[in-house]
């Protein structure tokens, strides 16, 4: 079965040039700035990258693979494990493709919820990338004040869902169970707040001329490049390309909502951060939008065939029980077909292929995952710059190795 | 489940004639009629199929036609069934603000098709992933290697026959 595969990094030949001066540096996959496991193969020339290669795998679990071995509701806590920083929009995307599958309708609610959810979502992971970057530059304080509010937010998906971070929150046919009593009380609690924490973190660092310095001009993107390289989401929109796809191409009631799409034309490291900063303000305003024009109603659909009956429904009626039995050990059977489903995640364009045959597992989900493909732009953006800008620039694009690798 | 293909268009004819001024549509019956093989309308998504040998030609035409965006390449194993192989292309247009599939089906002997990084050079990662979890060879690619899975690691894993738990 072994068939001949191209040219190992290191056996490539050296870059044009004045070769005796050229040396090959590996940087990770244990490197601190790498956000997990990215190995970078980098040759430079003194402190000029000259050539860069990113080396993934490193946390490769072919969850591809699992999936067709489950049912399609024994996925959903798969797809919180891809990007753990986002679960709720791995788990908002896999229910959609499923949920276009089965040409299921889902109650507004559920759709409105959806949206709140996927907001906060994208606040929690841009509070992580702005952490993190920002502690990469050597601005550690930030650091310290984004996982405050994280931990707020970290503790509303608890109360919501009982799980921190692996929420499988979100489920095909709607929600898990109702959102507890207190819930919209802490949402908005938190709304009223947050807006002057962003102005806090932008204090210390939109003035700090260290941090300017080390962003300004640095990692620069031009919108052709961006495209042809398959960049999406905030690297995207930093270099100029006015695209988001809860505006251009709506799914799960994001028509609904009145919100501005940041776009800069500078398409450097500091852009992608004016662009993240300004996105967070606008799912402030999304959440409140929510909140305010929360519909009543059902949190699933009417699916007893697809959807898990209510505990108490199920203690008291005999049909609830043998439709509950049967999903679980039967799971439901999806019409033959094949769909693509793309959302816009914390990190840009997520999709999900699904192919079903028709059975009650999926015949093939694949999973297209934004950062993949942006990584693919790293050696652009840092070629002819100096070695530590790489840091910068791994950092402004936001990488999350787990759903780089799968 | 009757209204998930209540609205379908099955068959490159039925499509032709019920979407004449689809870009894409309109682009591959300009480029080369006979390279179209088949389409479908389905679930709000249009699947295009060409022909193998012509993917390059026919992802240069759908990219002149407005759909700029290239989004993702994958494959799906039809094992045992043939031809055993389908890749699918998702392309968005920012412009139309739309995603089209292009689908080219493959042979199970040694399938190979021409890469289309010469097209959207952001194929190179998508196309290496397919080569190295399916086995399928992208003539013309820049350095066709394995991306997720050790270079000397034996077989492909998502072709259907390749067990779950791998082999032991």
């Amino acid at each position: 079965m072994t068939e001949t595969v191209g040219t190992p990094i290191l056996e490539l030949p050296p870059a044009e040039g004045a070769r005796d001066q050229h040396m090959v540096l590996n940087m990770g996959p244990q490197h601190p700035s790498t956000h997990g496991v990215l190995r970078l193969v980098l040759e430079i020339d003194g402190e000029i990258i000259v050539r860069l290669y990113p080396e993934i795998g490193y946390l490769h679990t072919g969850i591809e693979k699992t999936c067709e071995a489950k049912f399609y509701q024994q996925v959903v806590p798969l797809t919180d494990r891809i990007d753990y920083l986002s679960p709720m929009a791995n788990n908002l995307c896999y229910s959609l493709a499923v949920e276009r599958l089965l040409g299921l309708e889902i109650p507004e609610k559920a759709q409105w919820m959806r949206v709140l959810l996927s907001e906060l979502t994208r606040l929690n992971s841009h509070l992580v990338w702005l952490g993190t970057h920002a502690m990469d530059i050597g601005a550690l304080t930030v650091f310290l004040y984004t996982f405050r509010e994280r931990e707020d937010i970290l503790r509303i998906f608890e109360d919501i869902s009982g799980q921190r971070m692996m929420t499988s929150y979100i489920r095909i046919g709607g929600l898990a169970m109702e959102p507890p009593l207190d819930f919209f009380d802490r949402v908005q609690a938190f709304i009223r707040t947050f807006p002057e924490k962003i102005d806090e973190y932008s204090n210390l660092l939109t003035g700090n001329p260290i941090f300017r310095s080390r962003l300004k001009g640095v990692g620069y993107l031009s919108p052709e490049d961006a495209i042809a390289l398959g960049v999406t989401g905030p690297p995207l929109r930093a270099s100029g390309v006015d695209f988001d796809l809860r505006r251009d191409m709506p799914y799960s009631g994001y028509e609904k909502f009145q919100f501005n799409v940041p776009v800069s034309t500078d398409g450097d490291c500091w852009a992608r951060y004016e662009v993240r900063l300004i996105e967070m303000r606008e799912s402030v305003k999304m959440i409140q939008q929510a909140l305010d024009g929360m519909p009543e109603g059902p949190i699933k659909a009417d699916a007893p065939k697809i959807v898990l009956p209510d505990r108490e429904k199920m203690k008291t009626q005999m049909e609830s029980l043998i439709h509950h039995f049967k999903i679980v050990t039967e799971g439901f059977a999806v019409p033959a077909g094949e769909v693509y489903q793309g959302i816009e995640s914390p990190r840009g364009q997520m999709g999900y292929y699904m192919v079903s045959d028709g059975t009650a597992k999926p015949y093939r989900v694949h999973m297209r995952n934004p950062t993949f493909a942006t990584l693919q732009a790293l050696e652009t953006m840092c070629k002819g710059r100096m070695l530590a800008d790489v840091v910068a620039v791994v950092g402004s694009i936001d990488i999350v190795l787990g759903e780089i690798d799968r | 489940m009757a209204a998930a293909q209540k609205n379908s268009i099955i068959g490159r004819a039925a499509v032709v004639e019920r979407l004449p001024n689809h870009p894409a549509v309109k682009a591959l019956l300009a480029w080369n009629s006979d390279a179209f093989v088949d389409a479908k309308f389905d679930r709000g998504e249009l699947t295009l199929t060409v022909a193998a040998e012509q993917v390059r030609a026919a992802a240069a035409t759908v990219q002149a036609a407005g759909y700029n965006f290239f989004e993702d390449v994958t494959a799906v194993d039809w094992f045992p069934a043939t031809p055993r192989f389908q890749l699918s292309y998702h392309i968005v247009s920012h412009v139309h603000k739309e995603r089209i599939r292009l689908r080219v089906l493959l042979d199970g002997e040694s399938p190979a098709v021409d890469s289309i990084t010469p097209v959207w050079p952001s194929a190179n990662y998508y196309e290496r992933e397919v080569f190295d979890l399916f086995g399928i060879r992208f003539e013309g690619h820049p350095n066709l290697r394995r991306i997720m899975l050790p270079d000397d690691w034996q077989g492909h894993p998502l072709r259907k026959d390749y067990p779950v738990e791998g082999y032991r």
